[in-house]
């Protein structure tokens, strides 16, 4: 051991023990009651933090995607309704053509019906006044004819021709 | 790589075998200090002028040491010292009060109630008869004695022509290093307690300003500092905490975390040039306190399973348990032994070496008198060193996670859960 003596680091000294013994205790209590106990809590924090945001996003991401898939299904309901209104405003409106051409078609018949009806009656009843006429200018002539022959012939017949050219009819 | 790792350990082999062979010349000086052997010290002779060849070794274990100064280069801090002998009392005074030379090597020239300051430690005169207060002393020399069968170094102090016995400060080591108890015990805040205190401060109030940031900047990414340290003290906690102490690291994560950041700062703050290089890690006192703190820890927190495997091996023969049992208990203490010894010596080997590469400038240049040599040897000691310094970096950091560790995993052994 002849090497060792004066190899003072391998004597452990009294008040060396006695001091690192004090300090390493207040050593420990304080760094563990003002440093690593406000990390360690803060790093727990901060993990549960990103855990708990990490399920948020994925969340938000599942939530997005259901929305999503509901807005589809009611884009498609809409589509189908459309559809449906389309045709059945489609349907409606055949269906008020066909009837308003009906409706015309038949009015129109009857408007036919009344004219024809009309233009017959006013047939007749010209046909009436004109027969109503010609009789009374046949009366009128055969009047007028009467009393000329009272006259002459000659003279007779010019008379009559010229009343026949008056009457033209 | 590896040739080169050969040629430093040659090297290193051959400088330790010189100085040992030095070490046991007559004759030896160490910085004005007279160490003798062999024959009769005599206060009268002049030992002022006397300076032996450079000891390396020497040089290396002056600057490991413990002090009661606190010396950067040349430059000598006092520091308080606080001294207890039984049947004295106690003496509390700066060290500058023995009267050290502002640049020196620590040497008092003044005794103090019958304390010396002899290279940076405080020795006790035992002899009777030695005047109390402040009183100028003669040279102090030292001579190898042999004691209960043991070679040990005395040291005498001279006062008006007359020896005196010195007595070194109590040690804990029974007695197996030369040290033992003695008559006094140093309490002083030395080089290392200063030191400890100083990296202890420093370390708390950056991991407080961390944990503040945390508060400050809640919910908010790390930045600045914290971002530097927050990786260091997540790598612990999820590598060394969490897998060795299972359910319960939560408990003893802030033991671990400050074994290591304490470890590592203390390390580190011993390696930086110019700072007074102080050797706290590398002081057996220190790792024997860490070791005792990791052994309480561990055993006072030992379960019944843990208990259980340790006194009476379940699910093995009896008379397997009879070799089992001893060797158990046995290994309770040699655990925090081997946490104690791996840094201890880690730290103060790297120490060592980088203090004997520094100096070959001085063995090969002869204490300045072959400048020549010195000159030729200065380059390659620089890149020895430095080489030492980047290995040394490594070793600060990996002593100080391997002491982390193994901590966690004795303390997880005593609290880990039965399993079957």
């Amino acid at each position: 051991m002849l090497f060792l003596i004066d190899f003072d680091v391998i004597k452990p000294d009294v008040g060396l023990i006695f001091w690192t013994t004090i300090f390493f205790a207040i050593f420990w209590w304080l760094m563990s009651r003002y440093a690593f106990k406000p990390i360690a809590n803060a790093l727990k924090k901060r993990e549960h933090d990103i855990q708990d945001a990490l399920d948020e996003a994925k969340k938000a991401k599942e939530d997005m995607a259901n929305l999503h898939a509901e807005n589809e299904k009611l884009l498609q309901e809409a589509r189908e309704e459309r559809a449906a209104m389309l045709k059945e405003a489609k349907d409606t409106k055949n269906a008020i053509i066909k009837e308003a051409k009906d409706k015309a078609k038949k009015e129109a018949n009857t408007i036919v019906k009344n004219a024809k009806a009309e233009i017959e009656s006013s047939k007749q009843a010209a046909l009436v006044e004109v027969k109503n006429q010609v009789g009374n200018m046949a009366l009128e002539i055969a009047e007028k004819v009467i009393r000329k022959q009272l006259a002459g012939n000659a003279e007779q017949e010019s008379f009559v021709d010229s009343l026949v050219k008056d009457l033209n009819v | 790589m590896r040739k080169l790792i050969s040629l430093l350990t040659f090297i290193l082999f051959l400088i330790i075998g010189l100085t040992a062979q030095e070490h046991n010349q007559p004759s030896e000086h160490q910085e004005g200090v007279v160490h003798e052997e062999g024959h009769a010290l005599d206060c009268s002779a002049d030992h002022s002028g006397h300076h032996g060849p450079f000891d390396a070794g020497q040089t290396a274990f002056h600057h490991i040491a413990d002090a009661n100064v606190y010396s950067i280069g040349p430059l000598q801090i006092p520091l308080p010292c606080i001294l207890f002998a039984p049947g004295h009392g106690l003496d509390v005074f700066m060290s500058s009060k023995f009267g050290m030379d502002a640049f020196g090597h620590g040497d008092g020239h003044k005794a103090v109630n019958g304390y010396i300051l002899d290279g940076g430690s405080v020795r006790r005169i035992v002899t009777p008869g030695f005047p109390t207060g402040v009183v100028e002393h003669g040279a102090i020399l030292h001579q190898k004695e042999m004691v209960n069968n043991k070679s040990k170094t005395i040291t005498y102090v001279c006062h008006d022509g007359q020896l005196f016995k010195c007595d070194d400060k109590s040690k804990l080591d029974a007695g197996m290093f030369g040290g033992g108890l003695s008559s006094f015990y140093d309490f002083s805040l030395t080089k290392n307690v200063v030191s400890m205190i100083l990296v202890g401060l420093l370390l708390f109030f950056a991991m407080r300003g961390v944990a503040r940031s945390y508060q400050r900047r809640d919910g908010k990414a790390p930045k600045g500092f914290q971002s530097f340290m927050e990786p260091i003290y997540m790598f612990i906690q999820d590598e060394v905490s969490k897998p060795f102490l299972g359910n319960k690291w939560e408990r003893f994560n802030p033991l671990i975390q400050a074994l290591f950041f304490l470890i590592l700062g203390l390390n580190l703050f011993g390696q930086i040039p110019f700072l007074g290089g102080s050797n706290v890690t590398g002081n057996l006192g220190f790792t024997l306190v860490l070791a005792l703190f990791a052994f309480f820890v561990t055993n006072l927190n030992g379960n019944k399973h843990y208990w259980q495997h340790v006194l009476w091996m379940p699910g093995v023969p009896a008379w397997v348990k009879t070799i089992l049992t001893p060797v158990e208990v046995l290994g309770l203490f040699i655990k925090p032994l081997t946490l104690m010894l791996r840094l201890f010596a880690n730290i103060t080997a790297g120490h060592m070496v980088i203090i004997i590469f520094t100096s070959l400038i001085f063995i090969f240049g002869k204490s300045g008198e072959n400048t020549l040599g010195a000159l030729l040897t200065a380059p390659g000691s620089l890149i020895l060193s430095l080489f030492m310094m980047a290995i040394e970096l490594l070793v600060a950091v990996i002593q100080a996670f391997v002491f982390a560790i193994l901590t966690a995993s004795y303390i997880g052994a005593a609290v880990e859960e039965e399993h079957h």
